[in-house]
C-alpha cells in the first residue's frame, strides 16, 4: 500500500462526498447483450464491468467434458482503455488470477449437475476501473448468469470493503485502493448467507479484519436489492 | 404454458433465484425449484405457480432443455458411420441413428450416409430420449421430415408457447396471412417457407419481443394486414 | 442457414430485414462513455455494438519519422460479442479489421500526427485506439472505424509534466485531428451489392470492399476481403457507393455536439495550466 499525506477523510467524509459506510451510486441492466443467453451491465460510481453469457453449451474438445457435472469458466478481462495508462491487452497474471477465484465464487451458486459435458461462460469486460472491479464484475455476471436461466441457488452478490484513516469504509474506489491500509473484497450468496469470495491485502489487527467482513457483509444487502431491482425491471414487463 | 394469455391483465408473482417460497412442511417443490434445509426456494427468474400444497417456478429465460416427443428442428453438422449428429439448439447434440432416421434397409457398403442427411441438413425431428448428455431422436413421427430451402429464425425457446398462440391461433394467422408454411421446433428454431417469408419472419420476431404485450395477437393482426 | 433465402430476396432487391441494398441500419452514436480513457465512443449499428477506447502513452518515434507520433491500433473478437468467437489471441479477421481500421485513419491522416512530438527523435505521443466489439452482428469495419473517428475527435491531450510524468486529471486541448474519414463496405453477391451487412449476409457474400473516404471525397485506403472476383466495373460502382454513403454517415457525427462534460474538463485544464 503507498503512502499520501493527502487525508482521504475528512470531517467524516471522504473524497467524493461519501460517509466511511456508503457505497457508490449503483447502475444495473440486465440484457444488453443480444447475442448472449444472458447478460448485464453493473457500475458503482465509475467502476463498470459489463458482462454476458453463453451456454450451458456443448463443450469442446471433448477430453475436457465431465460426465457428471457442467463445467463453469470465468474470464476476466480488463479493456486497454479502462484505467490510466494504457493496458497490455491479453491475460496477465492478476487477471487470470481474479478469473479463478471469481469462477469459484461463483460455482457454489450454480446447478450444473444436470448439464453434464457442457459449459457455462461467463466473460466480464471491465470497461472503466476506479476500483473494486473484480466484486463489480461478480454482481454483473450473477445477474447475467440469472439472465441467462442458468439454475441457481442463490445470486451472488460482490463487495469490497477496507481501512482508511483508521476508518472502515466500504466499497473502495480507485485512489482510496491505492492508499488504504487494507482491501478486503467479497464475494456473498445473501440468502445462504455464504462467503464464496475473500481476499484481503494490507494490514489490521484480527479484531479489525473481522469487523470489515461483518460491515461487509451488512451492506450488501443494499446490492442484493440492487441486483433483485434490476431483474424484476427486465422481467416483470 | 400456452395458457398464458390467461396471465394478461393480472400481477404475475416473479420470483428470484435463491428466494425463499415457502417451508416444506406447507409446500411440495416442483419444477424450478430446490429444498434445503427443509425451505423450499426459487432456481430461477420465473413465475411462481402454486397449486394446493404444490409450488414450481417457470423460468423466463434459458435454454432448451430436450424432452422426450419434443418436436425440434435440427441442423446436421456431422455425418458418422451409422447416424448422424444434429445441433438442436441446446446444450447437448442430438443423435439420429441409422435405424431411427431412415425407414429401409440400407446397405452402407452401396450407399452413402449422406445419400439421406448430408452436412446443413435442416430437419423437423423429435426427440426420442434424453438421459443427460445423451440425446437421441427420431424420423418415426408422421410429421418429422427434411425441411428444404425456406429460413430458419431464432427464438427465445420459452416463447414457444406464445408463437404457438392458443391451439395454434397465432402461427396459424401469420400462416394464412403471409401465404408460408411455418414449422416451429421446440427448442426455439422456426423453419418459414412460400410466399412472404420477409412479413412472416417480422411477425414472428415481433410476437418474440412483445410477447408481455397485452392485445398481442390483434397488434400482429393489424401488421399483417 | 438462411443463406439460400437471402440470395433469392437479393435478386428481388431485397433483404431479410426490410432494408434497401444501399440503405445502413439505425446508426446510434454515444460520445465519451468511458470517462477514464482520453477518448472514446460507442458505436450502433441494428445490433452490432463496438466500444472504442483512445489512450496517450510515451514513446520513441519511429526512425524514417522522427518528428511524427505513433498510431496503434488493436481490436479483438471479444468472445463477449458472438457464441462462435473464442479466447485467445487475435486471429486473422481481427486483425484484418483492426488494420483496416488503422489504414483509415493513418492514410486520411486523420491525426495531426507531426504534432505530437515532443522531442525529434527520443519522444512522442502514442495513440492507442482500442476498438472491443459488444455485440457482432456484422460489418464490424465500418462500425469500427467510425467508432474510433468518434473516439478521435473526442480525444483530450494529458498535461506532460516536467519529470515526463503524464498528468490525466489536467487535460490540455483536444488531439490535433486534420480530417474525417468514413469507412464503407460494400458486399457483393450475384452481381448484387449491398451496404452494411449483418452477420447472416456476411456468410452469403462472395466478397466485400471496404473503402474509407475523407470529407474531401478522397479514397485513402481500400482493402478487399473473401475470395470473389471483381470486376474493374464492380470497383467503379462500389467506390461511387462508398463516397455517396461516406457524406451521409459524416453527416451523423458533425450533427452531434461533443458533450458538456468534456467542455467543462477542456476549461479546467486551461486554468490549471495558467496557474502552473
Amino acid at each position: 500500500m503507498m503512502k499520501t499525506d493527502e487525508k482521504l477523510i475528512i470531517k467524516g467524509k471522504r473524497i467524493d462526498g461519501r460517509k466511511p459506510e456508503d457505497v457508490r451510486k449503483m447502475k444495473m441492466e440486465v440484457g444488453v447483450i443480444p447475442n448472449a443467453e444472458g447478460s448485464a451491465l453493473v457500475s458503482f460510481g465509475k467502476t463498470t464491468a459489463l458482462a454476458s453469457v453463453y451456454g450451458p453449451r456443448p463443450l469442446h474438445p471433448r477430453h475436457l467434458q465431465e460426465s457428471d457435472t457442467g463445467l463453469l469458466r470465468y474470464k476476466y478481462d480488463m479493456a486497454t482503455f479502462s484505467v490510466d495508462e494504457r493496458k497490455r491487452p491479453g491475460p496477465s497474471r492478476r487477471e487470470i488470477e481474479i478469473s479463478k477465484v471469481s469462477r469459484e465464487a461463483l460455482e457454489p451458486a450454480l446447478f450444473l449437475k444436470k448439464f453434464p459435458r457442457t459449459v457455462v461462460d461467463v466473460f466480464v469486460e471491465i470497461l472503466q476501473a476506479d476500483g473494486s472491479t473484480r466484486v463489480t464484475a461478480i454482481n454483473a455476471a450473477s445477474l447475467a448468469l440469472a439472465d441467462a436461466g442458468v439454475p441457481m441457488r442463490d445470486l451472488v452478490v460482490g463487495l469490497s470493503g477496507g481501512m482508511l484513516d483508521g476508518k472502515i469504509v466500504i466499497d473502495l474506489m480507485g485512489k482510496e485502493d491505492n492508499y488504504c491500509d487494507a482491501d478486503i473484497p467479497i464475494a456473498y450468496l445473501p440468502s445462504k448467507k455464504e462467503i464464496t469470495l475473500l481476499q484481503m491485502d494490507g494490514r489490521l489487527t484480527p479484531e479489525e479484519t473481522k469487523k470489515i467482513v461483518r460491515d461487509v457483509l451488512h451492506a450488501s444487502k443494499k446490492v442484493y436489492e440492487k441486483q433483485v431491482e434490476a431483474l424484476k425491471k427486465k422481467y416483470s414487463e | 404454458m400456452e395458457d398464458d394469455n390467461n396471465d394478461e391483465g393480472k400481477v404475475r408473482e416473479i420470483t428470484i433465484p435463491g428466494e425463499l417460497i415457502g417451508s416444506e412442511k406447507t409446500f411440495k417443490g416442483g419444477y424450478g425449484t430446490y429444498t434445503e434445509n427443509g425451505k423450499v426456494f426459487s432456481k430461477f427468474v420465473g413465475i411462481l405457480r402454486k397449486k394446493n400444497d404444490y409450488v414450481s417456478v417457470i423460468p423466463l429465460s434459458g435454454v432448451y432443455i430436450p424432452q422426450i416427443n419434443d418436436d425440434v428442428i435440427g441442423i446436421v453438422i456431422d455425418v458418422q458411420k451409422f447416424g448422424w449428429t444434429v445441433d438442436i439448439n441446446s446444450p447437448w447434440e442430438g443423435f439420429l441413428s441409422l435405424s431411427e432416421g431412415v425407414d429401409e434397409y440400407v446397405d452402407l457398403k452401396k450407399v452413402r450416409m449422406t445419400k439421406y442427411f448430408d452436412l446443413g441438413d435442416i430437419i423437423y425431428t423429435q426427440v426420442l430420449s434424453s438421459r443427460g448428455s445423451d440425446v437421441q431422436l427420431s424420423m418415426e413421427s408422421p410429421i418429422s421430415r427434411k425441411l428444404r430451402g425456406g429460413t430458419i429464425v431464432k427464438i427465445t425457446p420459452n416463447k414457444v408457447p406464445r408463437l404457438i398462440g392458443k391451439k395454434g391461433s397465432m402461427v396459424n394467422m401469420i400462416k394464412d396471412k403471409t401465404g408460408t408454411n411455418i414449422r416451429i421446433g421446440q427448442n426455439g428454431l422456426v423453419w418459414v417457407s412460400g410466399d412472404d417469408i420477409s412479413k412472416a419472419v417480422k411477425a414472428i420476431k415481433m410476437v418474440e419481443e412483445k410477447s408481455h404485450v397485452y392485445g398481442l395477437t390483434e397488434e400482429v393482426a393489424e401488421f399483417l394486414g | 442457414m438462411k443463406s439460400n433465402y437471402i440470395i433469392k430476396l437479393l435478386e428481388k432487391n431485397e433483404r431479410l430485414d426490410g432494408r434497401k441494398l444501399d440503405e445502413f441500419r439505425e446508426i446510434t452514436i454515444e460520445k465519451n462513455p468511458i470517462e477514464r480513457a482520453e477518448g472514446s465512443a460507442r458505436v450502433k449499428m441494428g445490433k452490432t455494438d463496438i466500444i472504442v477506447g483512445v489512450k496517450l502513452e510515451l514513446g520513441t518515434p519511429y526512425p524514417d519519422t522522427p518528428d511524427a507520433g505513433v498510431l496503434r491500433t488493436g481490436a479483438e473478437f471479444n468472445p463477449m460479442a458472438h457464441p462462435e468467437f473464442e479466447t485467445g489471441p487475435p486471429g486473422e479477421d481481427a486483425t484484418e479489421v483492426a488494420r483496416v481500421i488503422d489504414r483509415g485513419i493513418r492514410e486520411s491522416e486523420t491525426i495531426k500526427v507531426e504534432e505530437l512530438c515532443i522531442e525529434e527523435g527520443e519522444k512522442v505521443w502514442m495513440v492507442y485506439v482500442d476498438a472491443y466489439p459488444i455485440n457482432h452482428d456484422g460489418n464490424l469495419i465500418d462500425a469500427g472505424s467510425l467508432a474510433s473517428l468518434v473516439a478521435l475527435n473526442s480525444t483530450r491531450m494529458p498535461k506532460l509534466e516536467e519529470d515526463d510524468k503524464i498528468n490525466r486529471e489536467e487535460l490540455k486541448g483536444s488531439l490535433p485531428i486534420n480530417h474525417q474519414p468514413i469507412t464503407v463496405t460494400v458486399g457483393k453477391v450475384n452481381g448484387k451489392f449491398l451496404v452494411d451487412p449483418t452477420f447472416e449476409e456476411e456468410k452469403v457474400l462472395e466478397t466485400k470492399l471496404s473503402i474509407a473516404v475523407t470529407e474531401e471525397d478522397t479514397v485513402v485506403s481500400m482493402q478487399k476481403s473473401g475470395n470473389g472476383p471483381l470486376s474493374d466495373d464492380d470497383v467503379d460502382k462500389m467506390i461511387d457507393v462508398a463516397v455517396k454513403k461516406s457524406k451521409e454517415i459524416r453527416k451523423l457525427i458533425s450533427n452531434g455536439k461533443k458533450t458538456t462534460k468534456s467542455k467543462a474538463k477542456a476549461n479546467k485544464s486551461g486554468k490549471s495550466k495558467d496557474g502552473s
